[in-house]
């Protein structure tokens, strides 16, 4: 009974935030109900009984790529548009596309049921304990290479950030090994006749 | 409306896929919002993996989801790099203005 | 034996020798230019005169001496039931129109080595000239139908191509199509005929055809659903194309404007030879037409209605060359009616003496004009018969024959003509008698009206004019020369051979006369009435000229004042070109032109090339608009589409 309110609850409240980061007008405003998705999608999680994958949306999404989003929506200094009249034209055929979409979805979600070899099929049974111990067992044995890989697209991200956004200071001097290396012996090497004892 | 079932959580991340969808191509403001669709459209995906990880008693649904976490996180870092980089080329990320492929 | 082939393959050596002469580029060296021209005037005018020889002799041999026999040159078509030859048939008809042809054609080239001197495409006119004689004279020779059919078509092509001589000319270009056209509709008639005669006979062989006729003389061909009389209709269409080719009315208003050309083309082509084409033709298929009374009563109605209408219009006329076509058309009415009444051979013969007299009279008109530099309008001319004395004389021998005057040539062809449609006893040949009375007299009064107005009376020319009025050079007296023993002295030379008591020796098989049409046997046996008419008539009509002309100048204009409203009608051809035009021509162009416009610009075009490549730039711009440059107008896209997708495979296919 007290899990089908809180899930309700953590449900809605994550649905309306999810429509209101669309619709608000304020970019700050759409950032922080963006914030509380996350929250209640990590309610949700709990619910579930995955703890683990919860705490790791808070950590990580709330933490990391909405604070970073914060971050670019200050930066930008974005300014609060009027919505404009092009929305309202839109609006219709792209409620009813959606409600189709949704709707196709849930046909085929509610037509759903279980294929009778699915039981074997599973990869990675979930053992008796906690979830964090259970995803610990799994993912650095079976899944370890997967991890290593992620970890590497995590890197390439941060450098792939960095250089888009590097601005080149005017007074900083850097090295150019191409010109270094197409140096011509005529243009770094000048002979100089010198007299005994005078220097050049 | 008893007991709490599979159904309900691919509601709820259907719900929240539309949502996204809505979002990347009725918005008229600015580029942030697209990105922020995407990931509403990310979340919904993690709520439907773990959804049936839960159901099937299967934890390579959870773990997927932990990978699609990290992607969703690095893709999220690129995107707003971009995004700067273009504020300071064009100095408008309106999205009316954003048309340089058009014909 | 072999002689006919050296007839009628000489000149067509002779007219791709000298085509192949107008090819060469002289530039303006003028001594080339005049070296160029001598060879293909002489070597055209030789050959011509080698031909008339030729002709002459063969005539000697086949029409005196009453050989006939056909030479095979080439086999030509054999398919299903078709079978034909390129074939060579002489007999009596051929021989005569053989001497015709040959005799004034070479006159004619000869007259031109002088008439165009100084024009700048002599080799190509001798060319076409040549080339002329060659068509006609395998017309003549022609043993099958579809033979005679390319010679018809091969001197039609020959008149456009000489009417239109000088191209530089838009009236000539305008009279060389009307020619061709008008010519046209009479050879699509000729060309239905041969179809009924290859069904009706399953041969267009001559002679096997003429061996058939008599057999088949009630049989009936079915056209659209109604039963004819076949021979009728055979003859009738045959008929059409004789109308179109001789200038027949219906089918004359061809003629007058061919005058554009050069006078030597009018000699040859529009007075002896070409127009007589028809004549022959008719002549030479007498075995069906004896057979078809209704036909022949076409021919004499046709015939005679033509001689009395072009005499009127002669009458009115100002430009010489048109008054001497409009006699041509004339007397070709003549020897249709003559034909309408069996009398083939008076026709014949009324063929021969014209072709001389009025050559004679076109040459000679050309020597005037060539004296009075170029003017062809007899109100500009007058008071140079003392200038030009040979000239003036040859026009009076011409006049004369024309004119039907004892003893020259004329008399004796046309008053047997009149004779035969007396002696036909027929309604038809009454109606073609008195009509033929009346042209007679308007006959001889036109041609010394001609004659007067030309050479009598105070110069109307300037005086310029009248100092270089010069007689024409030997090249072009002599073949007048001759032309002119023709006017004179053919008929009395020929009438007993043509219809005369020699007649049926000299015609042998050539030509076909039923015992039922005895018009020509009935001629001999006229009242003496009827013998004396055309003389008095002819008589008179000279007189009336003289009052009119010489002694009274000024009755001509009171005259046309007093039935202005009649002469105005006749002046203007009794308006036969504009009921044409209104009748034919202009839908014809509005045809044309809405075929064009709407047809082939509007639907052709507008559904095809034009219209494919509007559609495919329109869909294309309408497409264009897709690509907006909006990155979420492109999701939304792809959004759709995957919708789509699901849909189908949730809905449809699952």
């Amino acid at each position: 009974m007290i899990e089908t309110l809180v899930f309700y609850m953590f449900a809605i409240t994550c649905v309306v935030s999810g429509v209101l980061v669309v619709t608000s007008r304020n970019p700050v405003h759409s950032v922080l109900f963006l914030i509380l998705a996350f929250f209640n999608a990590g309610g949700l999680f709990v619910l579930a009984g995955a703890e683990f994958i919860a705490m790791l949306l808070v950590i990580v999404y709330v933490g990391a790529v909405a604070v970073l989003f914060m971050f670019v929506v200050m930066m930008l200094d974005v300014t609060i548009v009027e919505l404009k009249q092009g929305f309202l034209n839109y609006l219709p055929i792209g409620l009813l596309v959606v409600a189709v979409f949704v709707g196709e979805i849930l046909a085929s979600s509610f037509a759903w049921h279980m294929a009778p070899e699915a039981a074997a099929n599973i990869q990675a049974k979930t053992p008796d304990m906690a979830n964090t111990s259970a995803l610990a067992e799994v993912l650095y044995t079976r899944y370890a290479y997967l991890f290593q890989t992620a970890g590497l697209v995590l890197l390439v991200a941060m450098i792939g950030a960095i250089v888009l956004t590097h601005r080149k200071r005017k007074d900083s001097k850097k090295q150019v090994i191409a010109d270094q290396l197409a140096r011509d012996a005529k243009e770094a090497v000048v002979l100089k006749k010198v007299e005994t004892g005078r220097g050049i | 409306m008893a007991d709490i079932g599979l159904a309900h959580y691919l509601t709820v991340a259907a719900i929240l896929f539309a949502t996204g969808m809505f979002g990347i191509f009725l918005n008229r403001k600015n580029v942030i919002v697209i990105l922020m669709s995407i990931e509403l459209l990310l979340l919904a995906v993690n709520i439907n993996m773990v959804a049936f990880s839960v159901e099937l008693g299967d934890l390579v649904g959870q773990v997927f989801s932990l990978f699609i976490l990290t992607v969703a996180a690095a893709e999220a870092a690129i995107g707003l790099a971009i995004l700067v980089v273009f504020f300071r080329g064009r100095g408008s990320i309106a999205v009316d203005d954003i048309n340089a492929m058009k014909g | 034996m072999s002689s006919i082939l050296a007839i009628v393959f000489l000149p067509l050596l002779a007219s791709m020798f000298a085509g192949a002469l107008a090819f060469v580029d002289c530039g303006d060296d003028k001594h080339k230019k005049h070296k160029i021209d001598t060879y293909a005037q002489w070597v055209t005018a030789g050959f011509m005169l080698v031909t008339m020889v030729l002709s002459w002799l063969t005539f000697q041999q086949v029409g005196l001496g009453g050989d006939s026999y056909t030479v095979t040159v080439l086999h030509w078509i054999q398919s299903g039931d078709l079978d034909l030859n390129w074939a060579l048939k002489v007999d009596t008809l051929t021989a005569v129109m053989l001497v015709v042809v040959c005799t004034v054609s070479a006159m004619v080239h000869v007259y031109s080595i002088g008439y165009m001197h100084h024009d700048p495409d002599v080799p190509r006119f001798m060319s076409y000239l040549s080339l002329f004689t060659f068509c006609m004279l395998m017309l003549v020779t022609a043993d099958n139908l579809v033979q005679m059919f390319f010679g018809w078509e091969g001197v039609g092509l020959a008149s456009y191509l000489l009417i239109g001589f000088w191209y530089n000319k838009p009236t000539a270009n305008a009279a060389a199509i009307k020619a061709f056209v008008v010519n046209r509709v009479g050879d699509f008639g000729f060309a239905l005929g041969i179809f009924a005669v290859f069904v009706m006979f399953g041969t267009v062989n001559l002679d096997s055809i003429f061996a058939q006729a008599g057999g088949l003389s009630d049989a009936t061909i079915s056209i659209f659903s109604g039963e004819f009389h076949a021979i009728t209709v055979i003859c009738l269409l045959l008929f059409v194309g004789a109308m179109g080719k001789s200038a027949q009315l219906g089918l004359h208003t061809w003629l007058p404007d061919a005058m554009e050309g050069p006078t030597p083309v009018s000699a040859l082509i529009h007075a002896a030879t070409m127009v007589t084409a028809g004549v022959f033709m008719v002549s030479r298929m007498s075995p069906l037409f004896e057979y078809s009374d209704l036909a022949l009563q076409v021919v004499t109605i046709v015939g005679a209605s033509t001689a009395i209408f072009a005499a009127t219009i002669g009458c009115t006329q100002f430009d010489i060359k048109r008054v001497i076509a409009y006699s041509t058309c004339s007397q070709l009415g003549y020897m249709f009616f003559a034909i309408g009444v069996s009398a083939y051979q008076a026709a014949i013969f009324h063929l021969m003496t014209h072709a001389f007299f009025k050559a004679l009279l076109f040459l000679g008109a050309g020597s005037v004009i060539h004296a009075m530099s170029d003017e062809q309008d007899m109100r500009k001319m007058g008071g140079t018969w003392k200038l030009i004395p040979v000239t003036y004389a040859l026009m009076w021998i011409g006049s004369l024959a024309l004119a039907g005057v004892f003893p020259f040539a004329g008399f004796f062809s046309k008053d047997m003509i009149l004779e035969a449609a007396y002696g036909a006893h027929s309604a038809v040949g009454n109606y073609a008698f008195w009509l033929g009375i009346t042209a007679a007299f308007l006959t001889a009064f036109y041609s010394w009206r001609l004659i007067i107005m030309t050479f009598h009376g105070a110069p109307r020319a300037d005086e310029k004019v009248m100092a270089h009025v010069h007689e024409s050079p030997k090249v072009m007296i002599l073949p007048l020369l001759l032309l002119a023993a023709g006017a004179c002295g053919a008929g009395w030379v020929g009438y007993s051979w043509f219809v005369g008591d020699d007649a049926a020796s000299f015609w042998g098989n050539s030509i076909l006369v039923l015992d039922s049409h005895p018009a020509l046997e009935n001629a001999h046996h006229v009242p003496a009435w009827v013998k004396y008419l055309p003389v008095v008539v002819g008589a008179s009509g000279i007189a009336l000229a003289y009052v009119m002309y010489m002694f009274v100048p000024g009755l001509p204009a009171k005259v046309v004042s007093a039935i202005k409203p009649v002469h105005k009608f006749v002046f203007n051809k009794w308006y036969f070109d504009e009921l044409y035009d209104a009748i034919f021509v202009k839908p014809a162009f509005r045809l044309g032109s809405s075929l064009w416009k709407v047809g082939d610009q509007a639907i052709i075009d507008g559904l095809g090339p034009n219209g494919v490549a509007q559609a495919t730039q329109d869909t294309a711009e309408k497409t264009a608009v897709l690509q907006s440059g909006y990155l979420y107008h492109y999701a939304f896209a792809m959004l759709i589409g995957v919708v789509s997708m699901v849909a189908w495979y949730v809905f449809i296919a699952g």
